[in-house]
């Protein structure tokens, strides 16, 4: 054997446990344009990580949820990086589900996530979740028809201003709606606004004692206010509509208004899908001249459950995929405009963001206005702006939104309603322990 | 005269099964229309008119490749329905042949599992599948949808043996014919109908179940109901991909049925009218 044999031998060894050594990672996501762009986008991580491959689960939002739920409480290990909410975060970290994030790096600027984004992410001041787009809600209107109309888009408008603006902007004839709500049923859509609504009305799912509210006058008052807006100035159909109904609608210019999630910015102020892309104005979600304006904060979070074997390498993945540097990859690749939005503070300080997205900057202002912690001007024993972060919210909430989608639909009335989610709620959080 | 009634009866027949067959097979339909349509036209309304682009069915492929979630539906939906067919042949023999007091109540028992919601088994068929490392792997897979679909398999074939004289079989014993020959080379000849139509009914549920398919896999053994899964999205435009996703997922079984519908017809008819 000569030497040159030895060191080809040496070489293939070493080749060859590095391969074995190359650390698989399955990583559950939901399928939406962010997710399935960093997906495109691994050839960056690949290269400077060889020995971590990456494996994608994709799944629809119910379903990811209910896969990550069983595999976590059974300690299946069958994924090392879960994309949850930040309603589950806090939930799950409680449980021991999760992993605390103490290996991202010493570069990873932690301190530059949105302070709101962060808080609904840390448990006893420990990061169990990294967020990779984060979203608040805000108006976006049709410039054109409210100058049409003679209207002029306050700073921070009321919801009386936005009521009367959405009835005088209504134009049947020409099938234009003047307001776009969600009103299809389900913890994350119909009650989503609906509760960001009732906040900004001063009201609150429960008091001090988790007593439910439904019976209380600001539950009245906004429902009331919601459904006789949509029977004046709503879409047809608008108990089926959710979140991408009404995106569709307003892309076809069918919408005076639109109040939903800020990330539909980014889809309505696109040429390439939007007629009216060019027509887009965005303010603050109403209040009441209270000040409060929902608090709706949302975000998709990459997490590392408890059960992965590989909590290390995952670390390093999330790392990556929630860095600054991400986002200039982004941006450097797909434009600006396409980088995943209402993370960090710093993209809102880069003139270039600004400049190509023209919703930054009142996104952000939606962003900063939102505190999970105060999500009512009321005291409250939760957390949690446009949701309420305990288990039994997912069955509740769903349950609620059925019974307020179909005042609506005009299946039933608005006090009704009330009365059965009153009673519901009353029920399961006794059935809970919540209420002694 | 009488001949002109039954000519129009005859067309009044026609045109009813035409109609009948078309709503069947109007979702179908509409979801290939829909996949060969932008996501934009996808969402406007009902329109049977498609641009005819090709562009979801190149992202559908793109985004997560269609070959491997295909050879995992073959192997799982073909594996789980040869085994199935390998226990329920001599179950069903069992039954029809050598019967006992307690053969109905079997039978019926056999079918109540079906009654059962699967997810009140989920977390202790999860807790199995951890244990044994069964966990997104194809022959896990293959064992459940075997499982699951055994019932209705030993109904469907105890059914159609039920309709072979008995004689027959005495007639091959006294030939000195094993237990073995008896079923391998006359009940089994003489059941192909009812056997080919157990075996693709059984296909075609093995290649739809979505419920175990999709909660017990990941990457590595998740078929095409997972495929047709990671196209649903909260945030978004997705009807289009949607529905090419489902089209692609959805053509195999579909050309199948259409070349096999004879001999399904046939065996799902079998001894229906004596």
């Amino acid at each position: 054997m000569n030497l040159r044999t030895l060191l080809l031998g040496v070489s293939s060894a070493a080749l060859l446990c590095g391969f074995a050594n190359a650390e698989t990672l399955t990583i559950a996501t939901v399928n939406n344009g962010d997710m399935i762009r960093m997906q495109g986008l691994t050839d960056d991580f690949a290269a400077k990580n060889p020995d971590i491959q990456l494996e994608w689960v994709t799944l629809e939002e119910n379903v990811l949820r209910e896969r990550v739920t069983t595999d976590i409480a059974t300690k299946g290990g069958q994924y090392d990086i879960v994309t949850i909410g930040n309603y589950e975060v806090p939930i799950w970290a409680k449980q021991g589900w999760l992993v605390a994030l103490d290996g991202l790096g010493d570069d990873y600027d932690v301190d530059d996530l949105l302070p709101a984004i962060r808080g609904g992410l840390s448990v006893d001041g420990k990061l169990y979740a990294a967020p990779f787009y984060g979203e608040s809600a805000m108006i976006m209107y049709r410039k054109d028809l409210f100058e049409k109309a003679g209207l002029t888009m306050p700073d921070s408008p009321t919801w009386e201003f936005i009521g009367e603006a959405a009835r005088k902007i209504t134009d049947r004839s020409s099938d234009i709606s003047g307001m776009c709500l969600r009103g299809k049923a389900g913890w994350g859509e119909n009650m989503a606004f609906l509760t960001a609504l009732n906040n900004s009305f001063g009201g609150r799912w429960f008091d001090e004692k988790w007593q439910p509210q439904f019976d209380q006058p600001e539950w009245k008052t906004s429902l009331q206010f919601y459904v006789d807006l949509m029977k004046d100035a709503g879409p047809q159909g608008a108990s089926s509509n959710g979140f991408n109904e009404n995106l569709t609608l307003f892309q076809q210019g069918k919408c005076g208004m639109w109040i939903d999630a800020t990330v539909a910015a980014s889809f309505v102020s696109n040429p390439k899908d939007s007629t009216v892309a060019d027509k887009v104005g965005y303010a603050i979600f109403p209040d009441t001249g209270n000040g409060n304006h929902g608090h709706w904060l949302w975000s998709w979070n990459l997490a590392v459950p408890a059960s992965s074997t590989k909590a290390e390498a995952a670390q390093k993945f999330i790392a990556w995929a929630t860095s600054k540097g991400y986002t200039e990859l982004v941006a450097s690749k797909e434009g600006w405009a396409n980088v995943p939005p209402g993370t960090r503070t710093s993209l809102y300080k880069n003139a270039d963001y600004e400049k190509a997205a023209p919703f930054a900057a009142p996104t952000l202002a939606a962003m900063d206005a939102a505190d999970i912690t105060k999500p009512s001007v009321k005291p409250v024993p939760y957390t949690g702006g446009q949701f309420v972060a305990i288990p039994e919210f997912q069955g509740l909430g769903t349950t609620v939104g059925q019974l307020f989608s179909a005042v609506l639909a005009g299946q039933s009335s608005v006090d009704d309603a009330l009365a059965q989610a009153q009673t519901a709620a009353v029920r399961e959080m006794t059935r809970a322990g919540y209420i002694k | 005269m009488a001949r002109a009634v039954s000519t129009r009866r005859m067309a009044v027949a026609t045109a009813a099964a035409w109609i009948i067959a078309l709503i069947i097979f109007f979702p179908i339909l509409y979801t290939i229309i829909t996949s060969l349509k932008t996501e934009t036209e996808a969402i406007k309304g009902f329109n049977l008119i498609p641009s005819f682009t090709l562009e979801s069915y190149v992202t559908v492929q793109t985004q997560s490749g269609y070959l491997k979630p295909f050879m995992n539906s073959v192997v799982i939906a073909v594996g789980s329905t040869i085994l199935a067919l390998f226990v329920a042949i001599p179950a069903a023999w069992s039954m029809a042949f050598s019967p006992t007091r307690r053969t109905k109540d079997i039978l019926m028992w056999m079918l109540s599992t079906k009654m059962m919601p699967a997810v009140a088994v989920l977390v202790p068929i999860y807790l199995i599948f951890r244990d044994f490392g069964l966990l997104d792997t194809r022959i896990g897979l293959t064992v459940m949808l075997t499982l699951i679909n055994l019932p209705i398999v030993v109904w469907m074939l105890y059914t159609y043996f039920r309709e072979i004289p008995g004689e027959i079989l005495e007639a091959a014993r006294m030939d000195g014919a094993s237990l073995f020959d008896e079923i391998v080379h006359v009940l089994t000849p003489m059941a192909v109908p009812g056997i080919a139509s157990t075996l693709l009914l059984n296909i075609i549920l093995a290649w739809n179940e979505s419920f175990w398919t999709i909660r017990l896999t990941t990457t590595n053994a998740a078929p095409l109901t997972a495929f047709i899964a990671s196209f649903s999205s909260p945030q978004g435009l997705f009807w289009a991909k949607l529905s090419a996703a489902s089209t692609l997922a959805i053509a195999p079984i579909l050309i199948m049925g259409w070349f096999s519908q004879k001999q399904l017809v046939r065996g799902l008819t079998f001894g229906a009218v004596k």
